[in-house]
C-alpha cells in the first residue's frame, strides 16, 4: 500500500468545484487579451467588456477532452516525468533572481554560469526527474532571457526540463531550439522533453501574455504547466479552503481556454500559493498552511483527473540552515503523501527569490526519504517474522541471513554523505563539517567529475546560431555563458 | 467635551470601526470642533498607536487596513470643510506611487502605500501598468517629494530605468527623488539605473522615504 493522507474529504471536494464554478459564471474571469475572448464567447461564455463569465458546460467539454497522463522525455527519448502515472518527480524550483554564494553566504545576482552549475548538478543526482531554468541570467540581454535559460539547461542537461517564457518572441524561439534538439516538430509533438509554466495573476485574471502563451503552447503540442498562485489574505480569501477554490477557479479557466485553442493540449493542474505573513506581508513558501493549500488544490486535480504540480520543498530562509531543512522536509514530504506529479522548489531560498546548488544537493536526501516513504511498508518475505526468527535461531543472527543481504537495499535508502551517520569520532577526523559544507564538497565534486551530455555536433550548432540569431539584435555577443566550451562552434 | 470626541476617534481608528469614525467626524463638525483638530488630535493618534503596535509585532497588517481605511473615511468627511477654510494638513510628505507599465502586481506597492499613510504621509497610488508619462504628470500635479515605482517580474523592471530617465528629462530630479521596488529590484539595480533608492520591503520603504525628507 502507498501512503498517502487526505486534506479534504470528497464532499468538500465536490463543494470546491462547485464554488469555483460559481465564481466563473460570476464574477467570471478578466481576460486580457482579444483572441482569448473571442473564443470563450464563441464557445457559449459570455464577455463584459474583458470579464468573462463562463460556464459549467463549457468547463465539462474542456474536461472531456484534456489528457489525463502524459510523459516529458530525455534527450534519448526516455520516459522520466510521467505526469498521471501516480508517481512523484521533482525539480528544482524555478525563476531565482538570485544565487547563494556557498563561500560568502552572500546572495548575489544570478549568471549564466550559475543556472549551468544548478543544471548541471540537477542532471547528476538521481533524485531530480527533471531539470529547470532554475534562474535568471542577469549577464545576457534581458530580451532573450527566456530562451537563453532553456539555451543552457539544452546544453548541459539530458534531462526533461521544466521551463517558461517572458514574451511570445521568446516562446517561439524556445519551440524551435526544443524542436532542434528532438529532431523535428512531431518528435517534439510525440516526446515532448519540456514543460511551459504559465501564469494566471490572482485573483481570477488571465492576463495578455499569459492567455497567448497558454493558446500558443497548446496549438504547438506543448505542455504547459499552470502555476496559479492565490495568496491567502491578500490576493485571495483568508481561509486555506478559499485559496483552493480560487486555484481551482484559474485552473479551470486556463483548461478551457487552453483547450479551445487546442482540444487534447497537454496541461497541468499547477501553482504556488502562498499565505501571506500578516506581520510582513511575506509569502512563505515553507509555511506548513502554504503545503497545505498545494496538497488541498492537488486533491482537486486528482479528482478532476488533471496532472498535477506544486511549488514545494522550498524555503524562506537565506542561507541553507536549521529553517531550510526543516521548511524543506516538511513541505516536500506534505507534496509527496498528496500525491503531487511534479513538485518544483528544490534548491529554492528566499520566498523563491535565490537559488543554491548546495541546497539542491541537500534536498536530494529530502526526496530520497519522501520517496521512500511512498513506497511503504511491503512484504518482500513470506511470513513477516516468523520465517526470519525460525532462521536466525535463538541468538538471533539476523546480520548473518541471506536474507538479510538480499532485502537490505530495498528495504532502506541509502543516503548520501550528506547525512551524517558517523560516529562523533569519525565525523571530527572527517573535517567536522555541518551538511551545508558536505554540500559544498559535494558540487564540486559533480562539477569536476559529472560528464557533460553528448549533443550532435551539428543539433549543437544549430541550436547555438538560433540563439545568435535570436540575441544579436539585443547585443549578445559572440560569447555564450554559461554554455560548455565548443558546444555549438563546428 | 472634545477631549472626549478626540479619544473616541482615536479608539474608532484603533477598532478599524470605519462607520464609527465617519460618524465622528461628522459629529465634529456639528459641534464646530476645527476639522484640523480633529484630524492631528483625535484621528492621527489612533493610526500612530496602530503604527507602533504594528512595528512591535502586537498587531497585523489587517489591522492597519481597516485603521487606514477608517481614518480616510474621517479625513474624506474633514477634508471639504478644511480646504473651504483653507487651513492645510501637516503632511511629512507627498508621495506618487504607481506598478510600471506591462506589470499588474500591486501587493507590496499596496503594503507600502498604506504603511506610509499610518506613517503621514500623503500618498498618491496611480494603480497598476502605469504609463511612465503618468508618473512625471502626477509627480507635477501632487508636487510630490517621493515617486516610488514598482515592478514585480523581471521582464517589466526595465521600466524602472524608464521613469527614472522621464523624471531627468523633465527636469524634476533632484527635487523629487525616484526610489524603486519589487522583487527583482536591489540595491545594485537601483544604483545601475541612478534610482535615489531602494528597500526590499514595507517597513524599510518608510525609513528610506523618510530619510529622504529628512522626516
Amino acid at each position: 500500500m502507498r501512503p498517502s493522507f487526505e486534506l479534504l474529504e470528497p464532499a468538500l471536494i465536490d463543494r470546491v468545484v462547485d464554488e469555483a464554478l460559481a465564481l466563473l459564471a460570476g464574477p467570471g474571469v478578466k481576460v486580457e487579451e482579444p483572441e482569448a475572448v473571442r473564443l470563450l464567447v464563441g464557445a457559449g461564455g459570455t464577455a463584459d467588456g474583458n470579464r468573462v463569465a463562463i460556464t459549467q458546460a463549457m468547463v465539462q467539454r474542456a474536461l472531456d477532452t484534456v489528457p489525463h497522463a502524459f510523459d516529458l522525455y530525455t534527450r534519448s527519448g526516455k520516459p522520466a516525468v510521467c505526469y498521471g502515472s501516480g508517481a512523484v518527480h521533482f525539480d528544482p524550483g524555478s525563476s531565482g533572481v538570485a544565487y547563494l554564494d556557498p563561500i560568502t553566504l552572500e546572495a548575489r545576482q544570478s549568471m549564466a554560469a550559475d543556472l549551468a552549475r544548478l543544471t548541471r548538478v540537477a542532471d547528476a543526482l538521481p533524485a531530480y526527474d527533471a531539470v529547470s531554468t532554475a534562474i535568471v541570467c542577469h549577464d545576457v540581454p534581458t530580451e532573450i532571457g527566456d530562451l537563453y535559460r532553456l539555451f543552457v539547461c539544452l546544453a548541459n542537461s539530458d534531462k526533461p526540463i521544466v521551463t517558461g517564457a517572458f514574451t511570445p518572441r521568446g516562446s517561439g524561439v524556445m519551440v524551435d531550439l526544443l524542436a532542434l534538439d528532438a529532431g523535428g516538430r512531431q518528435a517534439l509533438a510525440d516526446k515532448p522533453r519540456a514543460v511551459f509554466d504559465v501564469c494566471p495573476s490572482p485573483p481570477l485574471t488571465w492576463s495578455e501574455f499569459a492567455c497567448r502563451n497558454i493558446m500558443d503552447l497548446g496549438r504547438a503540442g506543448v505542455p504547459a504547466e499552470m502555476v496559479s498562485m492565490p495568496l491567502a489574505g491578500v490576493a485571495a480569501p483568508v481561509t486555506l479552503i478559499g485559496s483552493i477554490v480560487q486555484h481551482a477557479a484559474e485552473c479551470l479557466a486556463g483548461v478551457v481556454l487552453n483547450q479551445l485553442a487546442a482540444p487534447g493540449a497537454p496541461i497541468v493542474w499547477g501553482g504556488a500559493p502562498a499565505i501571506v505573513d500578516m506581520r510582513t506581508g511575506a509569502t512563505p513558501m515553507g509555511a506548513i498552511e502554504t503545503a497545505m493549500i498545494d496538497g488541498g488544490y492537488a486533491a482537486v486535480g486528482h479528482r478532476l483527473g488533471l496532472p498535477t504540480h506544486a511549488y514545494m520543498g522550498a524555503t524562506d530562509s537565506k542561507i541553507v540552515d536549521a529553517q531550510a531543512g526543516l521548511e524543506t522536509g516538511m513541505t516536500a514530504l506534505v507534496g509527496a503523501l498528496a500525491g503531487v506529479d511534479l513538485i518544483s522548489g528544490p534548491g529554492m531560498l528566499d520566498f523563491l527569490l535565490a537559488q543554491s546548488a548546495e541546497k539542491l544537493v541537500v534536498d536530494a536526501e529530502v526526496i530520497g526519504m519522501a520517496q521512500r516513504l511512498l513506497r511503504g511498508i511491503g512484504t518482500p518475505t513470506e511470513t513477516l517474522a516468523t520465517g526470519a526468527f525460525a532462521e536466525a535461531g535463538p541468538e538471533g543472527r539476523f546480520l548473518e541471513l541471506p536474507e538479510t543481504r538480499r532485502l537490505f537495499k530495498s528495504e532502506q535508502y541509502l543516503p548520501s554523505r550528506i547525512i551524517d551517520r558517523q560516529s562523533r569520532r569519525a565525523w571530527l577526523d572527517a573535517g567536522g563539517e555541518d551538511a551545508f559544507g558536505r554540500a559544498r564538497g559535494r558540487v564540486e565534486e559533480i562539477m569536476a567529475t559529472h560528464p557533460l551530455p553528448e549533443v550532435e555536433a551539428g543539433v549543437a550548432a544549430a541550436m547555438a546560431a538560433r540563439v545568435r540569431e535570436a540575441g544579436a539584435p539585443f547585443g549578445l555577443g559572440e560569447a555564450l555563458p554559461g554554455v560548455p566550451e565548443g558546444f555549438g562552434r563546428g | 467635551m472634545s477631549e472626549e470626541l478626540f479619544a473616541q476617534m482615536r479608539q474608532s481608528v484603533i477598532d478599524g470601526d470605519a462607520v464609527a469614525s465617519a460618524a465622528l467626524a461628522e459629529q465634529a463638525l456639528a459641534n464646530g470642533v476645527p476639522p484640523l483638530d480633529a484630524i492631528d488630535k483625535g484621528f492621527v493618534p489612533g493610526l500612530t498607536y496602530v503604527g507602533e503596535q504594528f512595528g512591535i509585532g502586537e498587531l497585523f497588517l489587517p489591522d492597519m487596513m481597516l485603521s487606514a481605511r477608517a481614518m480616510q473615511k474621517a479625513v474624506a468627511i474633514l477634508e471639504p470643510v478644511m480646504k473651504a477654510e483653507a487651513t492645510e494638513r501637516h503632511v511629512l510628505g507627498r508621495v506618487v506611487l504607481g506598478t510600471v507599465k506591462g506589470d499588474i502586481h500591486e501587493i507590496g506597492k499596496n503594503l507600502v502605500g498604506m504603511m506610509l499613510a499610518t506613517s503621514g504621509f500623503e500618498v498618491h497610488d496611480l494603480g497598476v501598468n502605469v504609463d511612465p508619462d503618468r508618473f512625471v504628470e502626477a509627480a507635477q500635479a501632487h508636487n510630490a517629494d517621493i515617486v516610488g515605482v514598482s515592478a514585480l517580474l523581471t521582464t517589466t523592471m526595465a521600466g524602472q530605468r524608464t521613469v527614472v530617465e522621464k523624471f531627468d528629462a523633465a527636469g524634476l530630479r533632484p527635487k523629487c527623488r525616484v526610489i524603486v521596488g519589487g522583487a527583482p529590484a536591489s540595491s545594485t539595480w537601483a544604483a545601475e539605473i541612478g534610482a535615489d533608492g531602494y528597500s526590499e520591503d514595507a517597513i524599510g520603504a518608510v525609513a528610506l522615504v523618510r530619510q529622504l525628507v529628512g522626516a
